[in-house]
This record gives C-alpha cells, sequence and structure tokens, in this order.
C-alpha cells in the first residue's frame, strides 16, 4: 500500500476530486435552475436579443430607438458604459497628476490641501458621492428658465448642461486624415530635433517647427474649403432649452463623481511613483544646477512613470467598473439597460451572462492596452 | 570638461533664503501657491462657518428651514433615530445601540497587537458574536424578536461588512494557497474563480445573488435578501482577499518552505506553521486598507434594496415633511460618518505598518 503516501498519486486524486466537486456543484445548480425556471414558464436561450426592446434609453452613445432590437439596446449600455469610463479615466488621470505633484510641494499649505482634497475622496464612497453631486444638480441648481450662462451659449441648470455643438459640412474624413497626418509629422520632428539636441548639445527650435507642421494639413483643408463647420448654438426658451449638445444631470453627476475619485487614486499613485525615485536622483540633479521643476520633469517624473503603470492599471480597472454605480442615479449603462431587460423579459439568468461577459472582456482589453505600455516604459535590461 | 553634452539654457543659482519666508515665499510661484492656498481656505471656511452657524437654523420645523438659507439642525435631531437604525421597532432601538457599542468596544480592544492571539479570536466567536446576535435578534432572554427585514442603518453596515470581512479571510487565504498550488487543476479553479470575481463589478454580483441565488435552490427553500447581500460580499471580497495574500505568500523566501519539508514537516503543517504566519503578518496593513474599501461598498447594497445606513438617510431625506428641505444635510452627516470611521481605520492601518516594520527581524 505505499501507492497512497505517493504525493504524486494523492495530488491527481485531489485534483479530479476537486473538478469533480465543482462539476457536480455546477450541474446541481443548473439543473434545478431550468426546472425552476420551466416552472415560472420563462424562456431560456439567447432568442430574446433579437425581439424589439420597446424601451426607451434616456441617453444614447451610438443611435437608438425603442423600436430597435434588445441586443442593440445592450449595445447601447455598452457604449454609454464605455464612454463614460474614459472620459472619467481621462479627466481623472490628469487632475490627479496635478495634486499629486502639488501633494509632493514643498510648500506646507499646498501640501496640506492636496491631502485634505485625497483623504476626503478617498474616506467617503463613491456611490454616497454620486448620489451628493446628482442631488445638488437637481436641487441647488436653478431651473431652465432661469439657468445659468456660464459662457457665450452654455447654460446650466437642473436639467443639464447644454452646449454648442457643430457638425461638419465636408464629411469628417478630410479634416480628421489631415489631423492624424500634422501629428505624425510633428512626432517625427521632435524626434530629429532630439536627437540632434543630444548629438551637438545646442538648443534647436524643433518644437516650434513641430508646432507649426503639426497644424500645416489641417490649415491647408481649411483654405481648400474642406472645413466648413455648421454650429448648433442652443437657446433658452422659457420651458426648455433646444439645439446644440445637451448633456444630461445624469451624465454630469456620473463624470463628475468618477472623475474625482480617479483623481484621488492617481495623486496617490503619483506620490508613492515619486517617493520611489532615490533622493540620489534629485541631490545629482541639483549638482548639475537643473532647478527643482525642471528636475520633477526631466528626471524624476520619467523615472516614476515606470512604478506607477501597474497601480494605474488597476485604477482604470476599477472606474470601469466602479461605471456600473450609474444604476442609482439612472444614466443608462450596461448594468442600467441589462436590468430593464430583465424585468421586461424575465430572462435573468442569459442577460447577467451578457453583462459578465463584457465586463470580463473589456476588463481584459485595458490590462493587454496597459502591459503594452508597461513594456514600453519599461527598464530596458541589455 | 568645458561642454557639457546636454546643456540646459544657463540660469543662475537659485537664492537660498533661510527660515519661513523661504518656506511659504520662497519663488515668485511659491509665493502665488501660498496666496491661492490662504485665498482658497478663506473662502471655504467663510462658506462653511456661514452656512454651519450663521443662517442656520437650530430649532424650528421644516418651514423656518425652507425660510432660511444655512444648515437645518432640526432634520438631524428629529431623524437621528431613524437614520442609525432604519425601521428596527422603536423601543426596541436600545438593543442595536447596546450591540453598536458592545461591537465597538470589542473592535477597540482588538486593535492592539499584543492581544492578538487564540483568546481573542475564542472571545469573538463564543462571547461577543452570540451576545450581538442575541441583541440584534431577540428571541431569548424576554427580549422580543425582531426579524431581519427589519435591521436597517448602521448596525447593518457594519455587519455586512465584519461578517463578510471574517469569512472571507478565510476563503481566502485557501483561495490564495490554491492558486499557488503545483496541482494544476486546482491552480486552475483557484485563477478562473478569482479573475472572474475581480473583473466584474460588485453590483453584478450582488445582482447575481438576488436574480439568481433563488433559482438555483431547490423547491421550499428560500433565504432572505440580507443572507443573499452577505454572500455576495463574501465571495467579492475573498477574491480580493486572495489576491493581497499571495503577494505575501510570494514574499516568504522559498527556502522558509524548503526548510520546513526538511524537517519532515507536512504541507500543511509548514504552511500553517512556517510559511502562513510570515506572510499574513506582511500583508495585515494591506488587508485593513481593503476593510475600508469594503466597509465603503457595502453602500451598494441600497441598490437592491437593503435598508443599510446610506439608504435609511436618504429615505428620511425623502420623507415628506421634509422632502427637498434637508438634501445637503443628509448627505454631509452620512458622508461625516463614513469618513471618521474609514479615516480612523486608514491611521490604524499607518499605525500597524509601522509598528511591524519595527517589530520584524
Amino acid at each position: 500500500m505505499a501507492w497512497i503516501n505517493d504525493a504524486r498519486y494523492r495530488a491527481v486524486f485531489y485534483q479530479v476530486l476537486a473538478i469533480a466537486a465543482v462539476a457536480a456543484l455546477t450541474w446541481s445548480m443548473f439543473a434545478t435552475a431550468s426546472a425552476n425556471l420551466a416552472k415560472q414558464d420563462i424562456a431560456t436561450g439567447f432568442g430574446y436579443l433579437s425581439r424589439q426592446a420597446g424601451f426607451v434609453i434616456s441617453e444614447a452613445a451610438i443611435d437608438y430607438k425603442p423600436t430597435d432590437s434588445v441586443g442593440r439596446a445592450l449595445l447601447v449600455g455598452i457604449a454609454n458604459t464605455v464612454k463614460v469610463s474614459l472620459l472619467a479615466a481621462l479627466f481623472g488621470t490628469v487632475v490627479g497628476f496635478a495634486v499629486g505633484i502639488g501633494r509632493m510641494s514643498r510648500n506646507p499649505l499646498l501640501q496640506r490641501l492636496m491631502l485634505s482634497y485625497i483623504e476626503l475622496l478617498r474616506n467617503v464612497p463613491l456611490l454616497l458621492y454620486l448620489l451628493f453631486w446628482y442631488a445638488l444638480i437637481i436641487n441647488v441648481l436653478p431651473p431652465v428658465r432661469s439657468a445659468l450662462t456660464i459662457g457665450p451659449h452654455v447654460y446650466l441648470s437642473n436639467s443639464g448642461l447644454a452646449l454648442p455643438a457643430f457638425s461638419l459640412d465636408g464629411g469628417w474624413v478630410m479634416p480628421l486624415a489631415a489631423l492624424v497626418a500634422g501629428l505624425g509629422m510633428a512626432f517625427a520632428v521632435r524626434r530629429v530635433s532630439l536627437r540632434r539636441r543630444l548629438a551637438t548639445g545646442r538648443v534647436n527650435a524643433g518644437g516650434w517647427i513641430a508646432l507649426a507642421v503639426a497644424v500645416l494639413p489641417l490649415a491647408a483643408v481649411w483654405l481648400a474649403g474642406g472645413l466648413a463647420v455648421t454650429w448648433d448654438i442652443p437657446e433658452a426658451g422659457r420651458f426648455r432649452i433646444t439645439g446644440g449638445a445637451q448633456v444630461r444631470p445624469e451624465f454630469v453627476a456620473l463624470l463628475f463623481g468618477l472623475a474625482l475619485s480617479v483623481s484621488a487614486t492617481v495623486a496617490e499613485i503619483v506620490r508613492a511613483g515619486i517617493q520611489a525615485v532615490g533622493k540620489g536622483q534629485w541631490e545629482a540633479a541639483s549638482a548639475l544646477g537643473l532647478p527643482r521643476r525642471r528636475t520633477m520633469r526631466l528626471v524624476v517624473l520619467p523615472q516614476a512613470m515606470r512604478l506607477m503603470v501597474p497601480p494605474l492599471t488597476n485604477t482604470y480597472l476599477t472606474v470601469f467598473k466602479n461605471s456600473s454605480l450609474a444604476i442609482a442615479i439612472g444614466y443608462p449603462d450596461l448594468v442600467m439597460v441589462s436590468n430593464t431587460v430583465m424585468n421586461q423579459t424575465g430572462q435573468a439568468m442569459e442577460t447577467i451572462a451578457i453583462f459578465m461577459a463584457v465586463y470580463l472582456g473589456l476588463s481584459v482589453a485595458i490590462s493587454l492596452v496597459m502591459n503594452w505600455y508597461n513594456q514600453r516604459v519599461a527598464l530596458k535590461e541589455r | 570638461m568645458t561642454d557639457l553634452p546636454l546643456s540646459m539654457d544657463r540660469q543662475s543659482p537659485p537664492l537660498r533664503r533661510s527660515g519661513w519666508t523661504r518656506t511659504w515665499f520662497g519663488t515668485p510661484l511659491n509665493s502665488a501657491i501660498t496666496l491661492v492656498c490662504v485665498a482658497t481656505l478663506l473662502f471655504l471656511a467663510k462658506e462653511a462657518i456661514g452656512w454651519l452657524f450663521l443662517h442656520a437654523t437650530f430649532e424650528g420645523t421644516p418651514e423656518t428651514c425652507k425660510a432660511a438659507s444655512g444648515a437645518c439642525w432640526p432634520f438631524l435631531t428629529a431623524k437621528l433615530r431613524y437614520m442609525l437604525f432604519g425601521f428596527y421597532p422603536y423601543e426596541e432601538q436600545w438593543r442595536p445601540l447596546a450591540a453598536l457599542l458592545l461591537f465597538f468596544g470589542g473592535a477597540l480592544a482588538s486593535m492592539a497587537p499584543s492581544l492578538w492571539g487564540r483568546a481573542l479570536l475564542a472571545a469573538w466567536a463564543f462571547v461577543l458574536v452570540p451576545a450581538l446576535a442575541v441583541l440584534m435578534a431577540g428571541g431569548v432572554f424576554g427580549l422580543a424578536y425582531v426579524p431581519t427585514t427589519q435591521w436597517g442603518g448602521l448596525p447593518l453596515s457594519f455587519m455586512l461588512a465584519f461578517i463578510g470581512l471574517a469569512i472571507a479571510l478565510p476563503l481566502g487565504i485557501g483561495l490564495a494557497l490554491s492558486r499557488i498550488s503545483a496541482m494544476p487543476a486546482i491552480r486552475m479553479l483557484a485563477i478562473g474563480f478569482i479573475e472572474v470575481v475581480r473583473g466584474v463589478p460588485l453590483i453584478s454580483i450582488l445582482f447575481m445573488a438576488t436574480v439568481m441565488l433563488p433559482l438555483f435552490m431547490p423547491d421550499g427553500v428560500t433565504i432572505g435578501k440580507l443572507l443573499r447581500a452577505q454572500v455576495a460580499i463574501i465571495i467579492f471580497a475573498a477574491a480580493y482577499i486572495a489576491e493581497i495574500v499571495r503577494g505575501g505568500l510570494q514574499d516568504v523566501p522559498k527556502g522558509q518552505a524548503e526548510a520546513g519539508s526538511a524537517l519532515g514537516l507536512g504541507y500543511w503543517l509548514v504552511m500553517r506553521k512556517i510559511v502562513l504566519p510570515q506572510a499574513i503578518k506582511k500583508v495585515i496593513p494591506p488587508l485593513v486598507a481593503l476593510f475600508i474599501g469594503f466597509f465603503q461598498d457595502t453602500t451598494l447594497v441600497t441598490i437592491i434594496g437593503l435598508v443599510d445606513f446610506l439608504d435609511t438617510v436618504r429615505s428620511a431625506m425623502r420623507d415628506p415633511a421634509w422632502q427637498g428641505i434637508a438634501v445637503l444635510e443628509g448627505y454631509l452627516f452620512a458622508a461625516a460618518v463614513y469618513f471618521v470611521f474609514s479615516a480612523l481605520m486608514g491611521a490604524y492601518s499607518r499605525f500597524l505598518e509601522r509598528h511591524f516594520r519595527t517589530t520584524q527581524d
């Protein structure tokens, strides 16, 4: 009976046991669920996706009308989720970097102010903030007829933000191509000028040339008449604002809340990254005569970036998942649209499976993009 | 060396002033920063004092609050008990209060690392938790029975968070051990579970627990909403704890486990006596930090209709008598409560970090 004490056989036995247990559990849950569903007369399968949705979505990032299919409605939810997460990550990162650097300032007042900003955001639940901003917009901002004018043709009221919108008569293709071409050329010019500067040690006008090159193609398109812009100006009426781009209060509250929460996390990541860069780097830069701000920009931050990428990845994954709190204030993100679909069709299993799969898939996608960036900034060991 | 390879435009070395003038007004930029900060602080202080005290209503009815522009303190005094305890029977509300105080006392005592040990664990398992359960549920010792559907407010929030963590911790440790196990099938199962749970938002797991769990139950078995939310929080917490514990496990040098095996100890003894104690000690501060997050995340149960603290505050604000009058007051009160507990735990996490840094090695 020596085989009973053999670690190899034991390992196989435990693994078979684990797989069998999981399989049995899954099977029994599935069997009970299908029996229960059959009893409640709820259909199964994904056929309902092509049925007509029949409900209104208050805000859609892609075209949608109630006569579209359920699948299309879910797609609108996905688009809305992606839109708000991307914008929140973008704004949050910009603000977070500023706050994080301010947190490292030698001015004690600024340092403490930034610290309290971070602490206030990190110690109160995000959901509470979202509800708070939403309540603030609805209750404290004036109604439409006395909307605040916060810029030419920009109106803020308790039914949201109205901005001038523009459309291009000649289509988007030419201007966009010109923009991309300009940016590509500018990037090339900058590389050449940087290499020349490293070789000769002399400051050159590369930055200005790059700037000029960047706008040149766009200017050419404009002069050729390919950039005719039509503005859609919002008009303040007595009961509603018509025209322009209308941003609903749910979206404003969600974006604001998510961006603030991202900014606090990013600020802490930036601080940790800066602190992790050795003191010798500051001293060496100072010995070379670099002022503090340039040391930060040219010596410390590039090194800190490397350390910041993995936690930043986590932050972006978190904001993307946290955007699901939208359901609490009524922004039609993926979870909220799914919830409506569940209530209408009763097909909870399939709908939950879909939105979990979407979240998982997008999480993996974000991880991949950030890993690619991580490899770019990582220390090249030769 | 006359020519530096990368020369900046020449600048004279910064002037060195000493003392407070340099701290506050060292450079033009620094002076500007100081002035802007002072202006911001003064503005905030003026607004806050004006709203909280000068224009505030301290006594009166919703009508007097409506007339004044400042804070409405009567709202807090009128609604405090409802916000703290929800629909718990009014005359029995001393019981959740006593439970909260008992819990705080126990938690405070457990904070001292010198007390950690089996005795403390036993005290929680056999004295404190049963006492808390009796206080909340009743049904014995002449206490009236209160079903979980009437529980609410702050005790519910704490309960979801602490029970969640207490059960998720051993589960998470088990998951972490499985994840770095040498057996591929067990490792794959653990990785699958952890990554799926971490890849989806908590709200989706809560939805699953409320909508799908009843479907998985055989006929006649029903579980309360509270228990379902608690299960969801445990599943969620276990996956995150597993990742943190795994970090600690990977930090323990391999030689430790090998030395244990060389002494003839089996896998479980090596883990229990050698590897886990070192790993857990390393990850206690991040675990406390994680716990702050869970405490805040319990607010999400309000979306699936449980009456946690955030929910009682919101329904207090929606009371017809106070509708639209005390919006800021309610949210700021809730925010202040969450802030105090989160900040305290944050300070405790930093204390533990310092404590372990000095006692290690």
